[in-house]
Order: structure tokens, then sequence, then C-alpha cells
């Protein structure tokens, strides 16, 4: 658990973060967004004391940060920025390893964590153990971007804009690789972005901050449906509000339970607006739905995507 | 690497290894030579220089050169450390003005400064070669730190390594290759002035060169000038290859 508690930062006669109070659950998904210079960044460095609160206090776990040695703390979270920043000099195997070496893991276990990470995030261990970062795309970089800040299973994971600088294609897959990556390890992530489809796509909840103040933090539904302030409302834009709305509920939180339909099913968790692409390109009002294990799960109607049916509004 | 294990072709076009040969040759072989530069030089009573070995100046000259490099890349990869650390910023322009001073001091006056507080011998010649060894190790260690990427130190950092682990596991080994173009530029300058030295009573493989100058014997000034001229291009060699080794990485 991260806890703010009325923190500021000043750098000169500029306040970068003014009088911040959050918390953060234990596993939850953070996104902290905003426009450049809202402060956002200072927040996530703040986490890992890469920058000192000028006031206020900030607790993991209940413990002061500023009681720990700088070293220590950062060595329990990953890190992850948006220029990736590996190490040009060691290879990919290193790189993912310096987090182990530096708590003096033995050599077998930091080896087999390596492995494990590099399939994890997609990357065939035989061709890219020994590869240096020169020799990688910047997709791949940033997978083994991830793989270094996870090494060591670190509680919290902070990620500054770490997608921004790649292709669509590319961010879209290591989005929903990092999603499933959290569901699995239930690490608590503090996530940066100025990208507001980023923001609604990962996060349990948004914090969204301009001016060094935290304007509204809330679940990805009520910033879409409840914005706090036009900022709000601007960062999330008019264009196709509508998609947006669907994407971020699931088939299974629509369906009908009690029906049953023919067709190929589509699984619970598949966003609404990929349900709704579905239904267009497959020319039919109704769905079948199926859970985790195959299992049916109902039936989701078209007409539950414009209006919830009344018992299950969300 | 062994002269056994290479190709005649690869020998034959390593400059290491030929201006090795060539360097041992011309230290060990100049008396041989003697019979050649008689007829060159008919007029000259002693056309080869005999009053010290050439083995032996040449040591010399290469433990003048060593000591000297040693002390610069010491103090000035030091001090280019320490005004790049936040706590030594503010001392960064005042290292570059001395390193820069101590690089316009001409040598030879350097030399004349410093013979009547230590007399005659080499340690004079060792303070003079140290201080015009300095500017280059200095700036190119200042380079060299600049120039490693904020996000590769900003993650270092970010991953919990602390200031002594960054600095020798990221910035020094990312700053090697410019640090060592500073040493290579230091210690080739110093095997040239080196020679200069011997005017003031330390033995190096200037001393044929003074002596035959000062004398009239162009015999002696050729048979100094060509060893030192085989060592630089040998010290020369060698950097290079350390160069490749230091970024053995970056071609793969």
């Amino acid at each position: 658990m991260i806890d703010f508690e009325r923190v500021s930062k000043r750098f000169g006669s500029w306040t970068a973060v003014d009088t911040v109070s959050f918390t953060v659950a234990e596993g939850e998904f953070r996104v902290l967004i905003g426009p450049s210079g809202s402060g956002k960044s200072t927040v996530l460095r703040m986490i890992n004391r890469l920058i000192p609160a000028d006031e206020g206090a900030i607790r993991i776990d209940g413990e002061d940060i500023a009681s720990l040695r700088p070293e220590e703390l950062r060595r329990r979270m990953g890190y992850v920025i948006q220029s990736v920043g590996l190490f040009p000099h060691w290879t990919v195997e290193r790189n993912i390893a310096t987090v182990p070496a530096l708590l003096g893991w033995p050599k077998a276990r930091i080896r087999d964590r390596v492995t494990e990470l590099l399939e994890l995030l997609n990357l065939d261990p035989r061709r890219y153990r020994t590869a240096y970062p020169h020799q990688l795309s910047g997709g791949q970089q940033q997978r083994v971007g991830v793989a270094r800040a996870l090494a060591a299973e670190p509680r919290i994971l902070l990620m500054d804009e770490p997608f921004s600088a790649l292709d669509p294609i590319t961010r879209a897959s290591l989005q929903s690789e990092l999603s499933a990556i959290h569901r699995r390890t239930g690490t608590t992530v503090v996530f940066v972005t100025h990208d507001m489809d980023e923001a609604l796509r990962l996060g349990d909840s948004i914090a969204v901050m301009d001016h060094g103040r935290l304007i509204q933090c809330a679940t990805p539904l009520e910033i879409l449906t409840r914005p706090a302030s036009p900022l709000v409302r601007d960062l999330v834009g008019r264009e196709e509000w509508g998609l947006k709305r669907l994407a971020v509920e699931t088939a299974g939180d629509r369906a009908r339970p009690q029906e049953r339909v023919g067709g190929e099913p589509l699984p619970s968790e598949t966003p609404l607006h990929r349900a709704l692409s579905e239904m267009v390109s497959r020319g039919a009002e109704r769905l079948p739905v199926v859970d985790g294990d195959g299992q049916p799960a109902g039936v989701l109607h078209l007409s539950d995507l414009v209006r919830p049916a009344p018992d299950r509004a969300a | 690497m062994t002269v056994a294990g290479m190709a005649p072709r690869e020998f034959l076009t390593d400059r290491l290894m030929l201006g090795l040969v060539a360097l041992v040759a011309l230290v060990l072989g100049m008396p041989s030579l003697k019979p050649l530069f008689a007829t060159l030089y008919p007029g000259l009573d002693r056309p080869l220089y005999e009053a010290e070995s050439f083995v032996r100046l040449t040591l010399d000259h290469m433990a003048l050169v060593s000591l000297s490099s040693l002390a610069a890349i010491l103090l000035g990869g030091g001090a280019g450390i320490a005004v790049t650390r936040p706590w030594g910023r503010e001392f960064r322009g005042l290292l570059e003005t001395v390193a820069t001073m101590g690089q316009t001091f001409p040598p030879v006056a350097v030399l004349a400064l410093a013979v009547p507080v230590m007399g005659f011998g080499p340690e004079p010649a060792l303070i003079a070669l140290t201080l015009y060894a300095l500017l280059p190790v200095v700036e190119n260690t200042v380079a060299g730190l600049d120039g490693v990427s904020p996000a590769v130190l900003d993650s270092a950092r970010g991953l919990g390594m602390g200031p002594a682990e960054v600095l020798f596991k990221v910035e020094l080994p990312l700053a090697a290759p410019v640090i060592l173009a500073g040493v290579r530029t230091a210690v080739i300058i110093n095997v040239g002035t080196a020679a200069i030295a011997s005017t003031v009573g330390a033995k190096t493989l200037g001393l044929p060169i003074i002596v035959g100058l000062n004398g009239s014997n162009q015999a002696y000034v050729i048979q100094g000038a060509l060893i030192v001229a085989a060592l630089a291009v040998v010290i020369d060699a060698g950097f290079d290859r350390m160069a490749g080794w230091l970024t053995r990485w970056s071609r793969r």
C-alpha cells in the first residue's frame, strides 16, 4: 500500500506537486494522468525517492520512506521509464539481472529468473539472453526494460510513460501483456501516462492531475461518466466517447445470465466495444458469452449495449 | 596473442606486431648498424652513440613516460570524476582552467623552473610530463562522463544502484572509450616530450638526440629519433587494440 499525505514539491518558485494526498491499495493498478507539467512524473519519482518530497509524508505499508536507505527502497520496486535506459554495455541477461545481482542472489537462481522473465515477455531466451540492447527493436528493448523491473519480484512497479515511444501495435501488445502480468502477480502498479485511452484500458483507478494538484481519483467508469472538471472531460475527449464507455465494461458485465443462444461464443472478459464490433461483423444482435472455463455465462444483447438492463446497471 | 598463431598476412598487416618487431630490432640491433651510419656520415669520428646502451635508454624512457602518465591518469581521472559528482560540480571551471594552463606552459619552461627547486635528474621531468598529460585526461574524463545517457543514469539509480555502483558499473565502463582516447593522446605526447627531459639530466632516448644536436652529430639524432618513433607507433597501436576491446559489445 502506498500512502501520500499532503505531499508537496517545489523547484525554485515553481510548485510541481501541491499538497497531494492519495492511497494506492495493495495490488491496485493506479494510473496517473495529466497534461505535461501537471506533476504526475514528479509524484511517481517521489515514491522511490529519486525526487525527495519537501512537505508531507509518503508511506509504504505504513513505513515512512524517508526512514529507509534510498537504494534499499528502490531495490524493492520495479522502475520503467519511457526512454528504457537499458545498460548498453551489458547483455540482455545481465540487464535483467541488475537488481537480483545487487541483492546478491545466487547465480543459478538469477539465471532461472531471467529465463522465466524472457518467456513471460515473449522473448525467446535462446535468442535474446546474450544479445546486446542495440541489437533489439524499440519494443523488444522495452520488453527487457519491463523484465528488468520485475526481476526481483517487486511488490510495487513504477512506470513512467513506458509505452509512449512505441508504435501503436507494439504498444497495444505490451499493454495487454502488462495487464496479464498484473493480474497474475498481483503487483501494485503506478503508471504515468498522458494518453487517456491507455489509462482507461489499464487502470483499476485513474488519478487526474493538473498544475500539481490532484483533480479527480476514480474508476475508469466514473472518469467517463462523472468527470470532476472540464479538464477531465477534455482529457477523455468527446470523440468516440460511446466506444470508450463500452470499453470499460466487459461482455460478462452485461450478459443476461439465464439465456442461451447458439453461435461462436465470446469470452466474458471481452471489452464491450469489441463485442459490438463482433456483432456488426457477424450481423448478429445476440451473442453467447462463456466464462473463463468455457461454460455458458449468458447472452449479450445489442440493446443492452446501448442501455444496460435496469437490474445490471453499473 | 601469439606470433605463432597468426597467419602471415595477418601478421604483416598488424600495426602492433610490426611496430614491436621494428622497435625490438632497432633497440637491440642499433650497434650492428654502425657500418651503415659510418657510410652515411663519413665525416664523423663516432657514427654510433655508445655512451649508454639503447636498451637502457629505452627502458628509462618508457619508465618516465609510464610514471608520468600513470600520475596524470590518477590525478586527471580522479579530478574529472570529482567535478562530475554533485558535490564537486562547482570546481569544474577551476579544474579545466588549471589543466589548460598546464598544457599551455611549454614543457621546457616547466623543466627550467623545476630544476632550481628539485635539482637535475628525472624528478623535474616527471613533474613537467605529468602536468603536460593532465589536460587531455581531464578533458576526456569529463566529456566521457558527461556523454553517458541521462536515461541510463536514471534507470541505474531508479533500480537501486548506489553512487559507487553507478560510477563503476555504468558510468566508467560507458565513458571508458572516450577516457582512453584522452590517455592515448597524453601518452603519445609524452613519448615525444620525454626526449626533451634529457636536457635536465633524465636519461631518455632524447640523450643521443641532444648530444647529437650539440655536437653536430646527425647520426646520433637519427638513432634516437628512430627509436622514439618506433616506440610511439607501438604504443599507439597498443591503444588501438585496447579501444577495440573496450567497445567490443557495440560491434555484435
